[in-house]
């Protein structure tokens, strides 16, 4: 589904890494993997077109990404190291907005259960900038919960969760594999996924 | 879950807009006061003569109103860049452009129709015909909301760069000359008995252009800037 081949690109003059060439099937998770400046999120930003690389090509159902673009877009989900929140709003609307900016038309009552689920039970309401570090990426990984997108690109997603939260992780992307999900997602922390071979790229 | 249609998105981002903007008051009233603020301080500086200072509002309102609307343009995408909110537009499945020009009708009314509506009131302290005062308003709105999608082209450009502000006044002011002319150019020819279509019709072809054009030069520039 998601073909990447020989994909090259730099930052500035220093090349990050070239001829990276790999493939992603439904129902497959891969964890990238490199120390820091390696050019993990370089990688994923490319990956969702916010980078040009420098030689190689994305290929997503058969077709360049480039040309696919919208119809791309619509078919997956990126979290990135921010958490595209705001502040001034409560955690129910910032989810419904960013719902909303993936293109799906979110009931209150389905974003309030996905923010229960994520643990923020009491806190839909409350203005963001109340929240803790831990509880603003939940209210960012709830997107996870209401998103119908096949390819999940996640940076760093366990930054700032607690145990409890980790392991909520880890059961959603098994939910997500099980429906014929793809995820890539870096991170430092370990992460298990039951019953799940577990790709890894490494980057060097 | 119903899909959202583009229409739908246009009125999800003027709404969070307004949501955002009425949640921090203190930078729409900024403007506001900013744009009153200059205008009223011209007949103090210049004296009160009130024949010279009929002759000079449409001047001075105008100009206040071309530097009222740079004031707001650094905040336009900032705050959706620095949290990440803006990569989440560029995702969204329906054109950026559309999204842009959201952001962009927002803004005006935000900053733009705020200053259009305190107009009168200025046009009365400089002693303007209640003619002169219509063909000022027809101006502004029809002037405005260029300042407002001219501005996000510079907005999205200096978009990250430390000391951005300066820089996008540099670049956006000079392209807000036209209009300013044919804006003051309505005002002056009402007050010598003039018709003031000419001037009119080409600030709505400027209007039409700049809605035409600006949106999808934004979008081309935002990308740019998120390189």
């Amino acid at each position: 589904m998601l073909e990447v081949s020989n994909l090259a690109c730099s930052r500035g003059d220093h090349r990050l890494f070239s001829g990276l060439s790999f493939n992603l099937l439904p129902g497959q998770i891969m964890q990238v993997q490199g120390v820091n400046g390696s050019g993990k999120t370089s990688l994923l930003r490319t990956l969702c077109g916010f980078l040009m690389p420098d030689e190689g090509e994305i290929v997503w159902r058969g077709e360049s990404i480039r040309e696919l673009d919208e119809e791309y877009y619509a078919e997956m989900l990126y979290l990135g190291h921010l958490n595209a929140i705001k502040d001034e709003l409560s955690a129910l609307e910032n989810l419904r907005i960013s719902a909303g900016l993936s293109g799906i038309e979110l009931e209150e009552k389905e974003a309030m259960a996905a923010l229960r689920r994520m643990g923020l039970r009491g806190r839909e309401r409350l203005p963001t900038k109340v929240l803790s570090q831990g509880q603003r990426r939940r209210v960012a990984l709830a997107r996870l919960l209401v998103s119908d997108a096949t390819l999940w690109i996640l940076d760093e997603p366990l930054a700032a969760l607690d145990v409890g939260a980790v392991a909520l992780m880890q059961e959603l992307i098994a939910e997500h594999l099980a429906k014929q999900g793809m995820v890539i997602f870096t991170t430092h922390q370990p992460l298990h996924v039951a019953g799940m071979e577990m790709r890894t790229l490494s980057l060097s | 879950m119903k899909k959202f249609t583009m229409l739908d998105l246009l009125v999800l981002v003027i709404r969070r807009d307004l949501v955002l903007a009425m949640r921090r008051r203190a930078d729409v009233f900024t403007t506001l006061i900013f744009f009153v603020m200059v205008a009223s301080l011209f007949p103090l500086g210049v004296g009160p003569e009130p024949d010279m200072l009929r002759k000079m509002a449409a001047g001075v309102l105008w100009v206040a109103a071309l530097l009222a609307s740079m004031l707001s343009l650094g905040r336009l995408f900032s705050a959706d860049y620095l949290d990440g909110t803006l990569e989440q537009m560029m995702l969204a499945p329906q054109s950026l452009s559309i999204l842009v020009l959201g952001k962009m009708t927002a803004h005006w009314m935000v900053s733009g129709l705020p200053l259009v509506l305190m107009a009168p009131v200025l046009g009365l302290q400089f002693d303007m015909s209640a003619q002169a005062i219509g063909v000022l308003i027809i101006g502004l709105l029809l002037g405005t909301p260029i300042l407002s999608m001219v501005g996000a082209i510079g907005a999205a450009l200096t978009l990250g760069l430390r000391g951005g502000g300066v820089l996008l006044s540099l670049l956006v002011l000079p392209l807000c000359i036209p209009v300013l002319i044919f804006g003051t150019g309505a005002v002056e020819a009402v007050s010598s008995g003039l018709s003031i279509a000419s001037h009119l019709s080409l600030l709505g072809a400027l209007l039409v252009l700049a809605l035409v054009f600006t949106p999808w030069v934004t979008a081309q520039a935002l990308r740019i800037s998120m390189e």
